[in-house]
């Protein structure tokens, strides 16, 4: 009886002691999830920012880690599936106990994980370009916003005499919402409302005939026409090979794009397209010594000297040098520390620049227009003359106008209404 | 000795005209690559001007240095800032200088600075080289040099134009300068009457940039010329929609026909042998990656073989799609016949299989699949384009097509396979063994997908995505036509296609792809079998 208790206290010691050292194990690394989709249609783009991060978590780990400790990348795979990027949100937090979060493409599944990022209070770092009208205490904004790519490029066609409009995107949130963005931006700026066509296709849409052939009907009418394109992902190598086939040249009509980068256009044959043009904060032709270190880097990293590097992956640079320099000045991973200690922080970006966390969890960024080279680059035409910072609530919509983004105490607020003086307009 | 004689002479001559030429030649010469230099300063608004007084001064020795900046092929030494044409040689630029066009050595990359230009100044060159190329030898410069001219509407070319025309003596060529010139005079201070005569011209031309430059110019004049041109571009206009019709017409034909090459593997597998197959998407793309895979070794080990590249994938992606098949049907599916859901299911898993293989081989990424310069481009019928590849396509479609009815109809394999499909145990009986020709046969639909994809890679993306967007489009069609029935296929792609392209104007490519769908569900509760049912005992076997 008594060897037989022994037995099972020296178990339960072995046990307690086995369970110490894997707590004391896991606490010497610092968990860093990557939730982007390996596999389904946004693979495609996604793939490289889970390869970009891994990248900057070797790259980390080289320079000692932070606060002493390794970094170690959680890799998870949402499949392109919304609901599966809430589920696997929780599963990176709760069960891999990660301290950060990178992830997400598509407006739809960044809103499909706010709601778990805010119950468990964790920290994500999102990289692409979006529509904005969105702020939220633990979601950090590293794409563009509305005013950080739309509107200086619509800025910049009006200045080569820009008269006449389409606006065509893929049918979901992000081109309507930029596109209502743009419709009020262009009227506002003594645009009629007959030199603005706006036109909508599924996802993956692959038949351009008739819309091309429109767009070259819109554009005969007299007037200077350009093409804003929020078209997404799949669907614009096969616009971009009808554009070329029917003939469209930039120099008559120019195609200004917020979606295709130098990865969407590595599947291309450019040349037919020279001069038409991209809005991006960061282009892979910038000349910069921090561009040329990244690109060796990436090349070294992915054994691949043809690989091309893009804007949402400098997004990514961006935001996890922010991350590892706000966990420096917090001491800690903790959430909320590191949340107070984000803004303000400024890091290098990839252009020569600084770019810095403002209190509306969006970055400063400087905005430049591409033309299409026929070696699949980018050369930049203009660039704004300074930093913009991201507005999460456009100026240029009635519901969102009146609202601030201030996550500083005393407001800690993502929707402030400066004429109610509220917390709490529209959107969470 | 006689020839001695000669060559001194010649040399004398040589020397007496360098010493005639030589006070008056390098000066000009100096003045233009000074002005050339000088393209390199400032902003696009400095080179813009630039350029335009590189073009006032009427010396065709500028086209080369203006060609070179439109390409994008004109650079600056970082240091001394003189300005060179380049041409790639390695990793090196071989320099060229932009007046004499002599070598002037190599240089690496990073010595010389690109001159950048935007879509403004393209377009600046191109009007630019219109009024210097006017006079060229080359018959096809002469023409891209009035079309540029139609563009630029610039009144100086006019007399420059004339004296073209007296010279110019092919009638295509004189036709457009004709036009380019009356384009001029609407731009030009020149009285009513020619402007009358110019617009008359114009209105003859027809065409979407005809009214464009009529309407622009309505919108500054004023009286009878308003009128007139306002007129004219009216007429243009009813006749731009009388082409119309026919346009959306083609459209649609075109976009049937890839509905047909994506459907037509399916009409075998799924038509003939009931086999619900979800993994045909996959078929297509595996065939566009075997047009990849091929033209990646042609571009790497024989180039000159590229503009056939697409005719060696064709039995290639047959063969590959084909084999895919055959392994599917012996592996998997032959167990489950009579059991649609479970082979819906097993099919479905395969697709996603054969997704997630060519992601892990391949990349995630979008792969460049060239297109052969005889399908690039376009040519116009009347008021309307046709672009070369969806005509090959729909012309390939149709071929195939017939191949494969002459194969269901002419051929013993093909007899044994209409003999399984309609009554599996007489066939038994009659010697013909039943499981390898269902084997064949799915391997035959496979295959046929493959080829399909060599067509779209022409078209569309070449990723792992590729066969899921035509899976639910190839599933309409079937149905849609008449199961088990190829003429039903042609006919109702075609109808799709056609419709789709009517609605599309109408209701926008969302709304009008969702009215197809319904019209298709309201189709398929009159008539369940589809536009082309077959009779007989057949159906209930």
């Amino acid at each position: 009886m008594r060897s037989y208790l022994k037995t099972l206290l020296g178990a339960t010691a072995i046990a307690g002691v086995t369970l110490a050292g894997a707590t004391a194990h896991a606490a010497e690394t610092i968990k860093v999830g990557i939730l982007h989709s390996l596999s389904g249609t946004m693979a495609i783009s996604e793939t490289t920012l889970k390869d970009v991060m891994l990248m900057l978590i070797e790259e980390q780990n080289k320079k000692g880690g932070v606060l002493g400790k390794k970094l170690e990348a959680v890799v998870v795979d949402p499949a392109s599936n919304w609901p599966l990027f809430a589920e696997k949100a929780r599963e990176l937090i709760s069960v891999n106990k990660v301290d950060v979060v990178f992830g997400c493409w598509t407006s739809v599944s960044r809103k499909s994980v706010l709601p778990v990022f805010e119950e468990l209070n964790s920290i994500l770092f999102y990289p692409v370009q979006y529509e904005g009208e969105e702020s939220q205490k633990n979601v950090f904004y590293t794409g563009a916003a509305p005013n950080q790519q739309a509107i200086p490029a619509v800025d910049y066609l009006m200045n080569e005499g820009v008269k006449r409009w389409v606006l065509a995107g893929t049918d979901y949130v992000y081109p309507r919402t930029t596109n209502k963005i743009l419709e009020a931006y262009l009227k506002g700026n003594g645009v009629a409302a007959d030199d603005i066509m706006i036109n909508y296709t599924p996802f993956g849409h692959s038949d351009w005939q008739t819309i091309v052939s429109d767009i070259k009907k819109f554009g005969s009418a007299g007037k200077k026409t350009a093409v804003v394109s929020t078209i997404n992902g799949d669907a614009n190598v096969p616009f971009y090979k009808e554009l070329g086939n029917q003939g469209i040249k930039a120099e008559d009509i120019p195609v200004v794009a917020f979606s295709v980068g130098e990865e969407e256009l590595a599947g291309l044959d450019t040349a037919p397209l020279v001069g038409h043009l991209a809005a991006w904060n960061y282009f892979q032709s910038v000349d910069s010594p921090e561009n040329a270190e990244f690109i060796k880097t990436w090349k070294a990293f992915t054994k691949n000297p043809k690989r091309v590097t893009n804007d949402p992956m400098e997004a990514h640079y961006i935001g996890f040098n922010m991350w590892v320099k706000a966990v420096e000045i917090a001491g800690t991973t903790a959430s909320d520390a590191v949340i107070d200690s984000l803004i303000g922080v400024t890091v290098p970006n990839l252009t020569g620049g600084y770019s810095a966390m403002m209190p509306n969890h969006h970055i400063t960024k400087p905005v430049l227009i591409g033309e299409v080279q026929a070696d699949g680059q980018f050369e930049t035409v203009s660039s704004t003359p300074g930093l913009v910072p991201g507005d999460a609530w456009s100026d240029f919509l009635p519901g969102s106008k009146d609202l601030i983004s201030d996550w500083r105490a005393p407001l800690s607020c993502g929707n402030f209404n400066t004429k109610t003086g509220k917390c709490g307009g529209q959107g969470s | 000795m006689n020839t001695t004689f000669k060559s001194h002479a010649s040399l004398l001559l040589f020397l007496f005209s360098l010493f005639l030429f030589v006070p008056a030649a390098p000066a000009h010469a100096d003045e233009l690559t000074d002005q050339i230099n000088k393209l390199a300063e400032g902003g696009f608004n400095d080179r813009q001007k630039m350029i335009e007084a590189l073009a006032a001064t009427g010396d065709s020795r500028v086209v080369p240095a203006l060609e070179a900046l439109g390409d994008g092929m004109l650079y600056q030494q970082k240091l001394g800032g003189k300005v060179f044409i380049v041409e790639r040689a390695g990793s090196d630029f071989k320099l060229i200088d932009p007046v004499t066009l002599e070598d002037a050595g190599k240089m690496p990359k990073s010595a010389l600075e690109k001159i950048k230009v935007n879509n403004r100044l393209r377009r600046t060159v191109r009007d630019a080289l219109g009024g210097l190329q006017l006079n060229s030898k080359n018959a096809a410069d002469r023409l891209a040099a009035a079309g540029a001219v139609f563009q630029s509407r610039d009144p100086e070319a006019i007399p420059l134009l004339d004296a073209a025309i007296a010279k110019e003596t092919k009638a295509d060529v004189k036709k457009v300068m004709l036009e380019a010139r009356a384009a001029a005079v609407l731009s030009s201070d020149l009285d009513e009457n020619a402007k009358l005569e110019a617009i008359k011209v114009i209105e003859e031309r027809s065409g979407r940039d005809s009214r464009s430059l009529l309407l622009n110019f309505a919108n500054t004049a004023e009286g009878k010329l308003k009128t007139a041109a306002d007129e004219s571009a009216g007429i243009i206009e009813r006749s731009l929609a009388a082409w119309a019709g026919v346009q959306n017409v083609w459209y649609g034909l075109s976009l049937g026909s890839v509905l047909l090459l994506a459907a037509i593997g399916l009409a075998i597998t799924f038509g003939v042998m009931g086999v619900i197959n979800m993994a045909h998407g996959e078929m297509v793309m595996l065939g566009a990656y075997t047009t990849f895979v091929v033209q990646d070794v042609i571009r790497t080990s024989y180039p000159q073989l590229f503009e056939v590249s697409l005719l060696i994938s064709i039995p290639l992606a047959f063969l590959v799609a084909g084999a895919v098949g055959v392994a599917i049907e012996r592996g998997i599916i032959r167990w489950l016949y009579g059991r649609p859901l479970e082979t819906l299911l097993a099919t479905w898993g395969i697709s996603l299989a054969l997704q997630q293989t060519v992601r892990s081989i391949f990349g995630p990424t979008n792969q460049e699949v060239g297109t052969p310069d005889f399908m690039s481009g376009a040519f116009e019928i009347g008021q309307m384009t046709i672009t070369y590849n969806r005509l090959y396509i729909l012309v390939f479609a149709l071929v195939v097509l017939a191949a494969l009815m002459l194969v269901m109809k002419r051929t013993p394999y093909g007899l044994q396979m209409r003999a399984v499909t309609q009554n599996r145990s007489m066939a038994g009986a009659m010697g013909i063994r039943t499981d390898w020709v269902d084997a064949l046969t799915f391997g035959l639909g496979s295959g046929i997908a493959g080829i399909a994809g060599v067509a779209l890679s022409q078209i569309d993306n070449v990723s792992p995505n590729l066969g899921q967007s035509y899976i639910i489009d190839s599933f309409m069609v079937v149905v849609f036509g008449g199961v088990g029935n190829l003429w039903g296929t042609l006919v109702g792609a075609m109808t799709l296609g056609v419709a789709n392209k009517f609605l599309e104007p109408y209701a926008g490519a969302v709304l009008g792809k969702i009215v197809v769908l319904v019209f298709i569900i309201l189709f398929i509760q009159k008539k369940p079998r589809g536009m082309f049912a077959l009779k007989g005992r057949a159906v209930e076997a």
